[in-house]
């Protein structure tokens, strides 16, 4: 057990090192994501009309976390593509180390760095208006609850990639997903202004339930509810949501990644 | 003499595709067993199956004295593995890349460095062992990956066309560092479809073709196997082919196998010297001077060719008709010939 941690410690190591010997990918993960903040909060913010006092600055942060924290699906899954193709799966395979520390390295080092992401993010948001409301508390819940998404997502990611083997089909398959997650919920946009089948689809949206869960948390305003179930309760929901998906998504991980062969 | 490597009847099917038919090998302690066979043979499901990365479907093996299918952690630990492609971590120094391998191994933090600085300088590498591997050149890259499979000392060895894409002077610095591991007493699984390399590095053969062992033995027990030695004779002038071959086929029971392209003839040689001058003088009656008058024995390509009906680098599937091939006589390649002047 002990060596399973500091196997999945020593591999992680190896991502946080690609890191130092490439900062460019820290401006990566860094600049983009500030760049929403500043582009949703500023430019956008001034035409959008959101329920609240605090305004577009407020109500799309948490979106803006939780979009971010489903890009992680393309950054796991490409990652371990990239290790499959390049033989390094192989090379960890053969060696004695319990089998779940090289996926536990990975998705535990993407969420090191998406930790990072964020932070900056909270940052410049805190720079350009935006707060949270509700003590220290209930503002860590909303993080760690946006983290554990994140982190499922990078187990979402893991077995695409170990089950598609490609970086160009995991790119444009992790993107469709993406796309309607992100933009059929609430991040963005009130979901009062919408039809109402489409309204009901974008309610029950898990990313909806995260964020308004984190809304709910930061203590910034949201506006009225249909009635929808995850969205009365959406810190329950989310939580169960995102852990069934982690109960489903790790083991049909580890099993893809037994299986696991490149493709050439 | 101890066995490391035993596989019997190894069996593995992608859906309708046969990728092995009942493979078995067997791998004296110590030894060197070349796999020979073309693209898609099966020789790198074999290496992946025995590496314990893939489950066969059936049959059983035993790798460093350890069931594969009831001890794989323990197989793990006494073996290692250099694919086909180089599997280093780019964004990492050869050095960090050694190092993990060691972390990963638990040989603790310093032992790990104290392994990989040692490795380093046994390859070649210390000067550039801490730039990224990223920048390293195809054979330092080969070189690396083989150092990473090597850091816990193990006692079996898989090379998984260790040599595919390297310039002639990487592949022999390459052969040089898997003799001196031999020399130290690693069995080695070498996969190749480089018929001179398995010459120079096997002591015993395994030709695999469409997932079954077609033929195994010594490199010389396989040359001999596929017909000894043959007379060659090349001429300036394509019309003197017809009257050099009537001189030949004068000194063997075998007709004589005539190749426009490279304007030679060439006839099993059976009846030893006497044939030879035999043939000497009948070109002489006829007033030919070849331009090359060689004995030639034959080479791996000729036993892989008689095998298996196509060449070791053709890609598993014949260009042209097996029986065309061999009415070409002995292809040329890149492979040293022995030729000998007579």
């Amino acid at each position: 057990m002990t060596e399973a941690i500091s196997d999945s410690l020593a591999l992680a190591g190896r991502q946080m090192r690609h890191i130092r010997r490439m900062p460019e990918q820290l401006l990566g993960i860094t600049v983009m994501p500030i760049a929403f903040v500043v582009v949703f909060g500023y430019l956008f913010g001034s035409a959008m009309q959101v329920p609240g006092e605090g305004g577009y600055k407020e109500y799309i942060m948490a979106g803006i976390f939780a979009q971010v924290m489903l890009a992680n699906i393309t950054t796991t899954a490409v990652g371990v593509v990239n290790d499959l193709n390049n033989g390094l799966v192989d090379r960890f395979r053969a060696l004695p180390i319990a089998r779940s520390s090289v996926l536990i390295g990975r998705t535990g080092a993407d969420a090191v760095l998406v930790t990072w992401t964020c932070a900056m993010m909270a940052l410049v948001g805190y720079l350009i208006g935006w707060r949270a409301h509700n003590g220290v508390l209930q503002t860590l819940g909303g993080f760690g609850l946006l983290l554990l998404m994140g982190f499922a997502m990078s187990w979402l990611g893991a077995l695409i990639g170990l089950t598609l083997r490609n970086v160009e089909t995991v790119s444009a398959l992790s993107g469709i997903i993406m796309m309607p997650l992100a933009f059929l919920s609430n991040a963005f946009v009130p979901l009062d202004g919408l039809p109402g089948w489409l309204r009901t689809i974008a309610e029950w949206n898990p990313v909806s339930a995260v964020v308004s869960a984190s809304r709910q948390l930061f203590g910034n305003e949201q506006g009225a509810t249909s009635g929808a179930l995850p969205a009365e309760h959406p810190v329950a929901a989310s939580l169960i949501v995102l852990v069934v998906l982690l109960a489903v998504v790790v083991p049909l991980a580890g099993r893809a990644y037994e299986k696991a062969a490149a493709q050439r | 003499m101890e066995t490391a490597i035993t596989a019997e009847g190894l069996r593995k099917s992608y859906g309708d595709h046969h990728a092995l038919k009942g493979i078995d090998l067997t791998v004296p302690a110590g030894t060197v067993l070349g796999v020979l066979g073309p693209n898609g043979a099966g020789k790198t499901t074999t290496v992946r199956i025995l590496a314990t990365l893939l489950q066969p479907d059936g049959g059983r093996a035993t790798v460093a004295g350890y069931d594969l299918a009831k001890q794989p952690v323990e197989v793990r630990r006494n073996i290692g593995l250099t694919g086909q492609y180089a599997a280093v971590d780019e964004r990492l120094t050869g050095r960090e890349n050694i190092e993990l391998i060691g972390v990963l191994l638990h040989l603790g933090r310093r032992a790990a460095k104290a392994r990989a600085a040692e490795l380093l300088e046994q390859f070649g590498l210390t000067d550039a062992g801490d730039r990224m591997a990223k920048t390293y050149s195809g054979g330092m890259r080969r070189r690396l990956d083989l150092a990473a499979s090597l850091v816990a000392r193990p006692p079996v060895l898989f090379l998984d066309e260790p040599t595919t894409g390297l310039d002639l002077t990487s592949r022999l610095a390459l052969w040089d560092t898997i003799r001196d591991q031999v020399r130290n007493g690693t069995t080695v699984l070498l996969t190749t479809q480089y018929l001179e390399e398995a010459d120079q590095l096997a002591d015993r053969l395994a030709v695999i073709d469409k997932g079954t062992v077609i033929a195994d033995g010594t490199p010389d027990e396989l040359k001999r196997k596929v017909g000894g030695e043959r007379l060659e004779v090349a001429v300036a002038d394509p019309a003197d082919l017809a009257a050099t071959a009537r001189a030949l086929a004068a000194v063997s029971p075998v007709d004589p196998v005539v190749d426009e392209e490279t304007r030679s003839v060439s006839v099993p040689l059976t009846g030893g010297v006497a044939a030879l001058s035999a043939a000497a003088a009948g070109l002489d009656e006829l007033g030919i001077e070849p331009e090359d008058f060689a004995v030639r024995r034959s080479s791996l390509d000729d036993v892989f060719l008689a095998l298996t009906g196509h060449t070791g680098a053709s890609d598993g599937q014949p260009e042209t008709d097996p029986t065309e091939q061999q009415k070409s006589g002995p292809r040329k390649s890149a492979q040293t010939k022995e030729k000998e002047p007579a």
